[in-house]
């Protein structure tokens, strides 16, 4: 039982690191201001996602073994991803609103191949 | 395995602090800084679990919530140079 769940959390926190890193390197490479909020996307909903579900796996775990309080642990993580999944699409949206009424022009192929 | 989840997202948090330093257009630093605070959320929670204090989780809970707050006031200021009377300031340049 404790093995299974050491695998669980172990593999969730593990898969939240990898979309974690993938999504940062994401915005680092990708060329313009909105391929990047698709990489911040990534970060925000299965990044935070897993790591959350990690912790969550975690908390169950620990009442599992006698800390029954920790039921409030699990409330606060979920109050946590309900909130990251409500601001990050509008955060998200908001930016590449302002983006184009900025004037940033939205990257295109054409433009590399002319140079 | 929290001190494993910590020092990752500290690594992520570094490389997004990069774009936030190299970012061209504000709108590049505004989106760094913005997943900046969603890795200090994290991190918030995962050093409650690393240091057996999972109250930690209330911080990362407002921290969620003022890092949304100013992300969306901060955008709001370079989109119209101010952050509150924007219909007056729209009437009168129409």
């Amino acid at each position: 039982m404790d093995l299974a769940f050491d695998v669980l959390i172990w593999g969730s926190l593990g898969l939240g690191l990898f979309f974690m890193l993938v999504g940062t390197i994401g915005i680092l490479r990708m060329p313009d201001v909105y391929t990047r909020l698709h990489a911040a996307g990534m970060t925000d909903t299965m990044g935070a996602g897993f790591l959350l579900l990690g912790m969550a796996l975690y908390t169950v775990e620990e009442m599992v073994h006698g800390h029954t309080s920790y039921w409030t642990v699990l409330v606060r993580l979920v109050l946590v991803y309900a909130f990251l999944l409500f601001t990050s699409p509008i955060a998200t949206h908001a930016l590449a609103r302002a983006g184009l009424a900025g004037g940033v022009e939205p990257w295109t192929n054409d433009a590399e191949e002319g140079t | 395995m929290f001190v494993a989840a910590t020092a990752g997202i500290l690594v992520s948090m570094a490389l997004a602090l990069l774009r936030a330093l190299l970012g061209p257009t504000v709108y590049d630093r505004v989106l760094a800084v913005n997943t900046f605070g969603t890795k200090t959320v994290l991190l918030i929670a995962a050093i409650g679990f690393l240091t057996e204090r999972p109250e930690f989780l209330d911080l990362a809970l407002v921290y969620a919530l003022i890092n949304f707050i100013g992300t969306i006031a901060v955008l709001k200021f370079f989109e119209y140079g101010v952050l509150g009377l924007t219909r007056r300031i729209q009437r009168e340049a129409e």
